[in-house]
């Protein structure tokens, strides 16, 4: 059963030949053959999944396709009852009282596995600025998985759940699905509600499926996908079928090579391997060519001033007052702000919660917040002009394979690096998806595929293309 | 470089507690960050419209009607202090 993509999981549950009940308890056994050696979760929740299980059994014919299908849920999304820490003390003892809508959406008896682990409130590339311990590899346990869904992909990687929602503001389902050798998608800006999600940066944040294969990709985006009321950002756009394409193949769809992120900093193992993929797919009908997005240099620093911004306004909620960790000796209601926020928050969190405050702070506004914002308009005509010409566009997802736990912990700068192609597309809002291409140094190599706002289905049956073209097969780790 | 005086301004402008370990590596690391994105200066975007969200979404609304919402017993469940049906705060200083 393990051997299974979700699909293919799904299909058995819905013919009769395997419970969800059978499903979720081999979720829970793989859970503890593996998780001492991956570390993958904050909380696991076995006997919920079981109970949750039993009740989508019950229904039936009366039930959609999916929800037979054990999902993992990184610690961002609230979960009603199930302590959702965001990787945090300061949230350390935090019960939501509600469910994400993603989560809703997706079924009310959402068979979970656990809370997967991840960098403090989202920020950070490798989930080693997890208060719960590092995620490792499952491709190599003493590197990192990625992240921020370090644990969302390193649990699927290992077989600990067939599926996985991480969430991505500026690369964070993506890098970690290309460190792991899975699927990871960030749907359209807007496309997934993000009511439930607790707020990184609120202009970028988006949910997205982390799979097997792309198949199940176009399955989780379908069951979460919709508009929301209670998302006043969440899009009011119908939602596609977005399986109903996906077999389509790329014959005539024209493909652009990013320029900017093909050269310079990318190692060359990884771009051999995006090489070889957009080969398989001009072999398979499509028109390939280069296209410049000259902005994209300046990405990472828009990036870095913007995300910091809505963060530090964001993070301002967490002052011990309503919910979350409240320090104890503290006199005064001013030092209790500064005790509680000191105490609560780790290092990466202070450190962009300062330059986001410093980036909006008066007499510093105009010449990093505005410019920021314009250098992102200018980004946004960037893809504009490139969609005038392609229909998808391909880059690496990451400018490296996995590294080593450690290598870049005292190195912010190197840290950031790492989303280096993966910002502009947050920038921009469009949809981007990481699909293994293959093998450099014996690690898998993400290869990222853009498209237009509201593009999935094309966008999803390119990335099916590129999947058939690579030289790589999903196997369990580890 | 960004002083430590700078660092502390901000640390009190964010309510946010630093040891004087953290001040004096903050100025470090923020300086050097700070460094590196300087590099938006470069571009003259004289007239450019500043882009908030990527949708270009204003004023989205719904109808003011009312609906039952968090009840105030499970609200102040996971309060770290709740008195008298209330948050309470220490001494507001």
């Amino acid at each position: 059963m393990l051997d299974l993509t979700a699909h293919e999981l799904a299909k058995k549950i819905e013919a009769g030949e395997i419970s969800a009940h059978e499903a979720a308890a081999t979720a829970n056994a793989r859970v503890g053959e593996v998780e001492n050696d991956v570390n993958a979760f904050v909380t696991t929740t076995p006997e919920l999944a079981l109970e949750r299980a039993g009740k989508v059994d019950a229904k039936n014919g009366d039930r959609r396709f999916w929800e037979g299908v054990p999902l993992v849920v990184k610690d961002v999304l609230s979960t009603r009852g199930v302590r959702t820490t965001c990787g945090s003390q300061m949230l350390k003892d935090f019960t939501p009282l509600y469910d994400a809508s993603a989560l809703t959406n997706f079924g009310e008896d959402l068979i979970m596995v656990g809370k997967a682990n991840m960098d403090e409130f989202a920020m950070g590339s490798s989930t080693e600025n997890s208060s719960y311990g590092v995620t490792r590899n499952p491709w190599d346990l003493a590197r990192v998985p990625g992240g921020s869904s370090g644990g969302s992909a390193a649990a699927v990687a290992a077989g600990m759940g067939w599926w996985a929602l991480g969430t991505d503001t500026g690369g964070s389902v993506r890098q970690p699905a290309a460190l792991c050798g899975i699927v990871g998608l960030k749907p359209t800006y807007g496309r997934v509600s993000r009511y439930g999600l607790i707020a990184f940066a609120s202009s970028l944040d988006q949910i997205g499926p982390m799979t097997r294969d792309v198949r199940d990709s176009a399955l989780l985006l379908q069951a979460i996908a919709g508009h929301d009321p209670r998302d006043s950002t969440s899009a009011n756009v119908e939602v596609p079928d977005y399986l109903a394409d996906l077999e389509k193949g790329v014959s005539g769809l024209r493909v652009g090579v990013v320029t900017e992120l093909m050269g310079e900093g990318i190692d060359p193992g990884v771009r051999e391997v995006v090489q070889k993929t957009v080969s398989g797919l001009e072999e398979a009908g499509a028109e390939v060519g280069e296209v410049s997005l000259p902005h994209s240099r300046y990405g990472l620093a828009a990036y870095y001033i913007i995300a910091p911004a809505e963060l530090s306004s964001n993070l301002a909620r967490f002052d011990g007052v309503r919910y979350g960790y409240r320090s104890p000796d503290a006199s005064g209601v001013h030092e209790m702000y500064r005790k509680t926020r000191e105490e609560g928050f780790g290092d990466e969190a202070k450190r962009r919660i300062m330059l986001g405050t410093y980036a909006l702070s008066s007499g510093y506004y105009d010449a990093y917040y505005a410019q920021a914002q314009k250098v992102r308009t200018r980004i946004v005509e960037d893809f504009r002009n490139a969609f005038s010409r392609y229909d998808v566009l391909v880059s690496p997802t990451s400018p490296s394979v996995a590294f080593e736990i450690g290598a870049k912990t005292d190195d912010p700068l190197a840290m950031y690096a790492q989303d280096v192609c993966a910002v502009p597309m947050s920038l921009a809002g469009i949809p981007a998806i990481s699909v293994p291409g293959g093998l450099s140094e014996g690690l898998p190599v993400g290869v990222q595929l853009m498209s237009n706002h509201f593009t999935e289905p094309m966008l999803l049956r390119a990335a099916r293309a590129a999947e058939q073209a690579a030289d790589f097969e999903f196997t369990l780790k580890p | 470089m960004i002083s430590e005086e700078q660092v502390r301004h901000v640390a009190n402008l964010a309510r946010l507690g630093l040891t004087d370990e953290e001040i004096q590596r903050m100025s470090g690391q923020l300086g050097a960050i700070l460094e590196s994105i300087d590099r938006i200066g470069e571009l003259d975007l004289e007239g450019v419209p500043p882009t908030a969200n990527p949708l270009n979404l204003t004023n989205v609304l719904r109808p003011d009607e009312p609906s039952a919402e968090l009840s105030r017993e499970e609200a102040l469940a996971i309060a770290p202090d709740p008195v008298d049906d209330l948050f309470a705060v220490p001494r507001i200083d």
